[in-house]
């Protein structure tokens, strides 16, 4: 417990750090948000008016305090071309969002460490060959590749599922693949090799010479040793499976964040992207810190504070 | 098979095919522990002690695997077993303690389910509290204090000595007929040695337990075995009950394993070591393997494989030499088909000092 709360209060100046990043960062991306959201038609006066009720003529550092202060009471701002609060809107396309990505890190789980499982054991052999063949695909096609690939073959010629997707589960499957099978790839090679390279250790001898079965030694003593390393990747890959989302979102038309994201980029809608970034950043960060409780709850050395 | 004998490992050939060529690790190497004995088997790192013990257990690696000969247990070939069915005897028949406590134990679970396993695989009728119990029992048979407390631990919250307490324990659990210690004191100090030595003999003499002790130590041979092979890139070289091989001697390489043993009294940074180095497997002699280190190597050893012939009672040697001077002082009988052929014009390899490790007897200061 005391250590979740250590992890906790370490995690606070990462996200001070990653507010202030962004913050900046939008500012200092050129273009005027004024002027795209007047379009082509607009006078002076409608300018000034807008940048006035916008608060873009105060300067930058009050801007940030006020943004900060927002913060706090749970307020991310009001999008500029919709004029709705920001958190409403990520709150309406976080549940696409979330059914994705577990969706996608559920199949990436399950697919990616059976596959592994299995090439480890059946090492060089044909089964162990066509896997890391798949995972090798997985890892170096792009996810708009793949959102592709998937979406031409299954939705467009087999037509086994929608085009683009409604929410309902039997259409979010393919977005799932799509942005599941690259994490998938890596989980599989990782658990591989680190399987493999478990089945050297001495213990390993131990348990045979225990009179034990290969696949009893494997499930007893070499997968939860094997696993350490690969439940820190997975943790890792919730990063790349929210940026891998936003092209999915895209492909796909889920209204997601990662749509409400390129959306807003698209309208130069600063409060709105300023809200999805950082209400991932958090969501990556709270990834990392479970992944990091979870390896020290299965090993006992860091558990005891080694 | 012999009834005396609990088992006989016959012209046994585990090589490792690698890409580079064959490692004959063990060759043709024959060893008999007989019921209740304690035998030793003794040489420098890398000379082949491990892989005749995984080779009983079936735990060679590819690309390694018994080539020939036979490992009779109980009247049966276990080098023709596979897999499946060698697993019922280890652990339950025959059990193996490692060298290193440190990595030979899983480091996420606790010790007491580590051991309590090992019951549990062989013993069907067991329930798991039944088997929990046994596993104090054991532990505390062993010397471990408070094992109750000691079953909850994991392998990193244990000292080295009491880690190899606990493999003994798993090792023992199930009351093996042969128990083969690799190395068991080679990571510990030497008070715990001699503790750990003491505990393997006390055990031997309550169960009857014969045991097959690996050491590149002699002076952990001259401390607990009856009988000692000496064993030397792969070949035997030497064999002989342990007083005897003290007392009488005969092959170089075991003379250099005896003066290489540390003495109260002597200065420990002055010690022998056989000069050279263990000669790499893939490139060995022509002749004899030892030659390259030998003080009393000939044209002949360099050229010849020397056999194993009988010099004493119950005492063989593999030397050229030894086989010469007892010749000459009319000593011991040489067995009638071992005498030599003339030895073959052939060009004479010279020994290369190999590429592998540096390893000279190793020395516990
Ligand atoms: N995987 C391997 N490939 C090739 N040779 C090996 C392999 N493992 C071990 N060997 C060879 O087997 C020899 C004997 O090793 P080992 O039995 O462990 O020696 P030790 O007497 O120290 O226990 C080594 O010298 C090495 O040349
Ligand atoms: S056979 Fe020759 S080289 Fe080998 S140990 Fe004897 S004397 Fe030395
Ligand atoms: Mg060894």
């Amino acid at each position: 417990m005391k250590q979740v709360l250590k992890r906790l209060i370490g995690a606070i100046p990462v996200l001070i750090g990653v507010v202030l990043l962004i913050f900046l960062m939008l500012r200092v991306i050129p273009g005027n948000p004024v002027l795209t959201l007047l379009g082509e038609h607009y006078s002076d006066a409608a300018i000034e008016r807008l940048t006035l009720s916008m608060g873009l003529d105060k300067p930058i550092l009050v801007q940030f305090f006020n943004y900060v202060i927002g913060l706090f009471q749970g307020d991310l701002g009001t999008s500029y071309k919709y004029s709705r609060a920001v958190s409403e809107m990520i709150m309406d396309a976080f549940p696409y969002t979330l059914k994705l990505a577990c969706m996608g890190v559920v199949f990436a789980w399950v697919v990616g460490l059976t596959s592994g499982i299995i090439a480890a054991i059946r090492q060089n052999r044909l089964l162990d060959r066509m896997f890391m063949g798949f995972a090798l695909m997985g890892v170096s096609m792009p996810v708009f590749m793949t959102s592709l690939f998937l979406q031409y073959i299954f939705a467009f010629q087999l037509k086994w599922f929608p085009l683009t997707s409604t929410g309902s589960f039997i259409s979010m499957i393919l977005p799932a693949i799509a942005l599941g099978w690259n994490s998938a790839g890596s989980i599989a090679r990782m658990t591989r090799s680190s399987l493999i390279e478990v089945m050297q250790a001495d213990y390993i001898d131990t348990a045979k010479a225990k009179g034990l079965f290969k696949a009893a030694v494997i499930m007893k003593h070499a997968l939860k040793n094997s696993l350490l390393p690969v439940i820190t990747m997975m943790a890792l890959q919730l990063a790349s499976m929210l940026s891998g989302a936003v092209i999915t979102e895209t492909v796909f038309a889920i209204p997601g964040i990662g749509r409400l994201a390129t959306t807003a980029i698209g309208n130069r809608d600063m409060p709105v992207l300023q809200g999805t970034i950082l209400f991932t950043t958090v969501i990556v960060i709270l990834g990392n810190l479970l992944a990091d409780l979870l390896y020290s709850a299965l090993d006992p050395r860091i558990r005891k504070g080694n | 098979m012999n009834q005396e004998n609990v088992l006989e490992i016959r012209g046994l050939k585990s090589y490792f095919f690698t890409e580079k060529g064959v490692v004959p690790a063990v060759d043709e190497v024959d060893l008999i522990v007989p019921k209740g004995k304690i035998i030793g088997l003794v040489g420098e790192s890398g000379c082949g002690k491990s892989m005749t013990a995984k080779s009983v257990m079936g735990l060679l690696r590819f690309p390694g695997k018994i080539a020939e000969g036979s490992i009779l247990y109980d009247g049966k070939d276990l080098a023709q077993y596979k897999d499946k069915e060698l697993r019922k005897y280890c652990g339950k028949e025959i059990s193996m303690i490692f060298q290193e406590p440190m990595t030979s134990l899983n480091p996420v679970l606790k010790v007491g389910r580590q051991v309590r396993e090992t019951l549990l695989i062989h013993d069907r009728s067991l329930n798991k509290s039944q088997a929990k119990e046994k596993t104090i029992e054991i532990f505390r048979s062993v010397g471990i204090p408070e094992p109750e407390k000691r079953y909850n631990s994991y392998p990193h919250e244990l000292s080295g000595g009491l880690r190899q307490r606990v493999m003994i324990a798993m090792a023992m659990i199930c009351k093996p007929k042969l128990l083969i210690a690799d190395e068991p004191t080679t990571a510990l100090d030497v008070t715990i040695e001699a503790q750990i030595l003491r505990l393997m003999k006390q055990l031997r003499d309550e169960t009857g337990t014969s045991i097959l002790i690996i050491t590149h130590n002699l002076g952990v041979i001259a401390e607990i075995c009856d009988y000692v092979y000496v064993m030397y890139a792969g070949k035997i070289m030497e064999q002989a009950e342990t007083f005897e091989l003290f007392d009488h001697t005969m092959h170089p390489y075991t003379k250099g394993l005896v003066a290489s043993i540390p003495r109260i009294g002597k200065n420990p940074e002055r010690l022998y070591t056989i000069p050279g180095v263990v000669p790499n497997l893939l490139h060995l002699p022509k002749g004899c393997a030892f030659s390259n280190r030998c003080q009393y190597a000939t044209d002949r050893c360099r050229s010849e494989k020397a056999t194993l012939i009988c010099a004493g009672e119950d005492h063989y040697i593999r030397c050229f030499h030894v086989e010469e001077e007892l010749a000459g002082t009319g000593g011991a009988p040489l067995q009638a088909d071992l005498t030599q052929a003339e030895p073959e014009q052939a060009e004479l390899t010279q020994a290369k000092p190999a590429d592998t490790q540096s390893v000279s007897t190793e020395v516990q200061a």
